[in-house]
């Protein structure tokens, strides 16, 4: 077992106050706090253009936008969700935790992560300003399929340079937890030891650093498309549309685990946390997060069975996706054996991470329908689809930061969150979110395709459903910004261990969590500190 | 003890998931059945899959929520220690290999018949448009626009004040729908002119992509007379989603009667785009193609949505000289949303359609331009 760390700031140097402390921070604790609170900036920033969205959708007929701007909030939604609200969430989880957990003074690189953070508030002001340029915000969705997104105005650029800058931002980052995780344990933290968090960061860094510059590659195409008259996706030219989907979607999947294999990694730490139990199959857990991570590369076209591809193509794509669910399914399987028999109790973090382990598995299931690909000519572009991937980035990701932020909240503030308030924010959620997403599974078996800012009036009842839930969930996470803003403030005072059946280096050191830890390395003696057996 | 214990509670709480599963499937809607052999394949397998799933999800619940009713801290229940067993995660890799061949196989059976497009008695080309469709019927050598119809289309605007409920078929209707005979194996080539647009009729069991630049194939084979809706799947700009797709599938009689119809009038077409139009007929014929092809963008007061669509109008006054309006219409901008009409309407719809834009917000009497000018202009 680790010793408990002593913390002594004076020979770091000058601690610049105000602004100056945080601009020029590389403390992995400030920043990851940094992360984490443009992330829930961003979180009510994508949410208000999603209940802009729902607004238009509450009734059949156009009462509050014109199409255009319809389609300009439902490419900002998912573009400020996905690169300003999930990502950036996971950053600054992993800033925060994965030193602590490894038993690291710090970050690797400490300017470098600096500066990944400071570029992020560049990039989203460059995005979200096209919504006041004349020829508005991107409108062609956030996979920004040519020729519909070489027709838009100048913004586009504006676009592109803001997806350039977000993916400096995350390959910097990535380089910085690789370094950190590959160089900075604490003896005895051998990688088989590392908390699952960690092991799905690592692999998660990797993906980042495959498929950023992909995605850089793609956009960069588009630039060249639109202002310097080349034509690699303009079929006049000699180029040819479907190219660019091949080489987004090369880019969009593995993005689509980048989002979701920390959270794995954050339930496979909270539940064994609350079933006071160890996690159950680790060994395998860290070879199925492996596994999805290599599967994530040979599926992309899955996105894309209707552009027309050749037959061996759709059954190598159709078999492969499938396979995916085997190393899912086995991540569930464990998660329920680690609660099998334990002791459990269901504090805010465990409610959430439930609630991740029984919505996920849901929108997992109906990805297993996505797959097929004869069924996959109806779902496909259809509501079916826009409830399968909230799903699992809603209930799936969302809720895995949220877990995240309820279970170390206490770590890094110091004092308990108010339990009452965050399971009230836990049941209102968890009743809103399944009726803002189940009915979309049936308007899109019923026939709604999806981006479209009006419907036939069959369409009418689910879609009032889902969007008197859509605003009951979204003004719900007021209640989770109001839960940390009080933690924040104050409250019961917190122990070192916060959670009795808490396991890991992070839970050795006072809370709140001194500005530096582990200045000598912690000795990590056996599997026990980490949430695992002691015979493994 | 405890294992009954377990087995007791088990079932209780399978009971539960079970009514809730069955309530979530009463409530809402499937699939369509579909009218075509191989739709009613996919909606097999559409309803294997998902029966599959549910009992998989169904099962996954009850040892989770098995575990959470008896194995609670606040009931005393002491954590056991176990932490790995290699057996059980072969038990669980293993079993859902054997469940993902079993939809495997039938899911390679269904592609493979889609995909075989051999065989077609006729051939049907679809162009995506932004936002209508074309369809070009190959042998019969007959070929029209198909756009949102009229009242949907006023309905459907901003602040219209029409409630879409008292519009039949609000947004699922056309001016001319795809009329196809049935017992007929149909192949279908799919295109577009300038984004990609994806053709879906839900019935028919299937979308395919239109792409500029490419041809896709699909075939259909549909076994019951009726009417069939869709809509455009693939994002296509501003007025995605008011670009309706009506299938009309009649006898084969009274298909060959209908071809035989269009012939007709292609050949009444053909005069009118020769004879003089007086004012008033091409108003009135320029308000309907002004509706159906312009008013989208340029909208019906034909002030536009600045800058994105430029108003054909200001205070009173017809913006552009009429050459460069001509040039326009005929040839599209390019860069910009406009696309040319040249071989998208007949001359007469040109004609029609201009001279409605250029007199319809004006108090004074602007140009009439007849269908002879455009035809002229087109050979040219």
């Amino acid at each position: 077992m680790s010793t408990a760390t002593t913390h002594h700031d004076d020979h770091h140097g000058d601690h610049p106050t105000g602004l100056a402390r945080w601009l020029f921070s590389t403390n992995h604790k400030e920043i990851g706090s940094m992360y984490l609170i443009f992330s829930l900036l961003m979180f009510f920033v994508g949410g208000a253009m999603a209940l802009v969205i729902r607004a238009e959708l509450f009734a059949p007929g156009l009462q509050l936008v014109n199409p255009e701007f319809f389609n300009q909030m439902t490419t900002m939604h998912a573009l400020v969700m996905i690169f300003g609200a999930v990502m950036p969430a996971f950053v600054g989880l992993a800033n925060w935790m994965v030193p602590m957990m490894i038993g690291a003074p710090d970050m690797a690189l400490p300017r470098m992560n600096n500066w990944s953070f400071w570029i992020l508030p560049f990039a989203f002001t460059l995005l979200l300003a096209t919504l006041f340029m004349p020829s508005g915000a991107p409108a062609s969705g956030w996979t920004l399929y040519p020729p519909l997104s070489l027709q838009g105005g100048n913004s586009l650029a504006f676009v592109i340079l803001a997806i350039h800058l977000m993916g400096i931002s995350s390959i910097m980052g990535a380089i910085n937890i690789i370094a950190t995780i590959l160089n900075m344990r604490a003896p005895g933290m051998t990688l088989l030891r590392m908390p699952l968090f960690v092991w799905t960061w690592l692999i998660t860094a990797f993906l980042l650093i495959a498929v950023m510059p992909v995605l850089a590659g793609a956009v960069t195409m588009l630039l060249t498309d639109r202002f310097f008259g080349t034509s690699f996706f303009n079929a006049a030219g000699g180029g040819d549309p479907v190219l660019y989907q091949h080489i987004f979607w090369f880019f969009g999947h593995p993005e689509v685990y980048i989002m979701i294999l920390p959270a794995f990694g954050i339930v496979s730490e909270i539940i064994p946390t609350f079933s006071r139990k160890p996690l159950f199959g680790y060994t395998s857990m860290v070879y199925a997060t492996a596994s999805i991570a290599f599967l994530s590369f040979i599926v992309w076209a899955h996105h894309m069975f209707t552009v027309g591809m050749p037959l061996g193509a759709m059954l190598f794509f159709m078999y492969a996706t499938m396979i995916i669910a085997v190393p899912t399914g086995i991540k569930i399987f464990n998660w329920i054996a680690t609660m099998w028999r334990g002791s459990m109790s269901f504090e805010t973090p465990m409610l959430f991470a439930l609630g991740f382990v029984v919505l996920f598995t849901i929108g997992g299931l109906s990805g297993v329908m996505l797959a097929i690909v004869p069924a996959n000519f109806q779902y496909h572009d259809t509501y079916f689809v826009v409830a399968h991937f909230h799903y699992v980035l809603v209930t799936g990701a969302v809720y895995a930061i949220m877990a995240a932020v309820y279970y170390w909240l206490p770590k890094w503030t110091g004092y308990m969150y108010d339990e009452m308030l965050g399971k009230i924010h836990f049941w209102w959620s968890t009743i809103w979110v399944n009726v803002l997403f189940f009915p979309q599974h049936y308007l899109g078996l019923a026939g709604m395709p999806r981006r479209i800012p009006d419907y036939a009036v069959q369409f009418a009842e689910f879609n009032m459903i889902s969007s008197i839930g859509g605003f009951m969930f979204g003004f719900g996470q007021l209640l989770f910004a109001y839960i940390i803003w009080k933690c924040v403030r104050g409250g019961e005072k917190a122990t070192a261990q916060v959670w009795d059946g808490a396991r890991g280096l992070e839970w050795t050191v006072p809370s709140p969590a001194p500005l530096h830890t582990f200045d000598t390395p912690p000795l990590v003696e056996d599997n026990v500190a980490v949430h695992r057996d002691k015979l493994t | 003890m405890k294992r009954t214990n377990e087995l007791i509670v088990a079932i209780a709480v399978l009971a539960v998931i079970s009514v809730i599963t069955w309530g979530v499937f009463a409530v809402g809607d499937n699939m369509p059945r579909g009218v075509t052999t191989y739709a009613q394949d996919v909606y097999q397998l559409h309803n294997i899959v998902l029966g599959i799933v549910t009992v998989i999800g169904v099962l996954v619940f009850t040892a989770m929520f098995t575990s959470i009713v008896l194995h609670r801290r606040s009931k005393g229940f002491q954590a056991a220690k176990f932490s790995h067993s290699t057996r059980a995660e072969i038990i669980w890799t293993a079993i859902p290999v054997v469940i993902l061949v079993v939809m495997a196989v039938p899911a390679t059976r269904v592609l493979i018949d889609m995909e075989n497009t051999a065989g077609a008695e006729m051939n049907i080309k679809i162009t995506g448009y932004q936002w209508l469709w074309k369809y070009e019927y190959i042998e019969d050598d007959i070929s029209f626009f198909s756009a949102l119809d009229r009242d949907s289309n006023r309905a459907r605007q901003l602040g219209s004040g029409i409630n879409p409920r008292d519009v039949e078929n609000y947004l699922l209707e056309v001016d001319n729908r795809l009329i196809v005979p049935v017992d007929t194996r149909i192949r279908f080539l799919l295109t577009a002119d300038d984004v990609i647009h994806s053709w879906w009729v839900p019935e028919l069991g299937w979308k395919r992509d239109a792409i500029p630049g490419m041809i896709n194939e699909a075939w259909t084979l549909i076994e019951e007379e009726g009417v069939y809706r869709g809509q455009c799947a693939e994002l296509c700009g501003a007025d995605h989603g008011f670009m309706p797709i009506v299938v009309e599938a009649v006898s084969r009689e009274a298909y060959a009667e209908w071809v035989a119809g269009q012939r007709q009038e292609l050949a009444d077409a053909a005069h009118d785009a020769a004879r003089l139009w007086t004012r008033e007929e091409l108003m009135d014929h320029g308000s309907r193609i002004y509706q159906a092809q312009c008013a989208s963008c340029h909208q019906d007061d034909g002030r536009g949505i600045e800058p994105a669509f430029p108003a054909l109008v200001r205070e009173g006054v017809p913006t552009g000289d009429l050459e460069h309006h001509l040039q326009t219409v005929l040839n599209g901008r390019e860069g910009t949303a406009m696309t040319g009409f040249r071989d998208r309407l007949q001359p007469q719809d040109i004609a029609a359609a201009m001279t409605f834009a250029r007199n319809a917000w004006t108090d004074e009497e602007g140009e009439v331009i007849q269908p002879s000018t455009i035809a002229d202009l087109d050979q040219g």
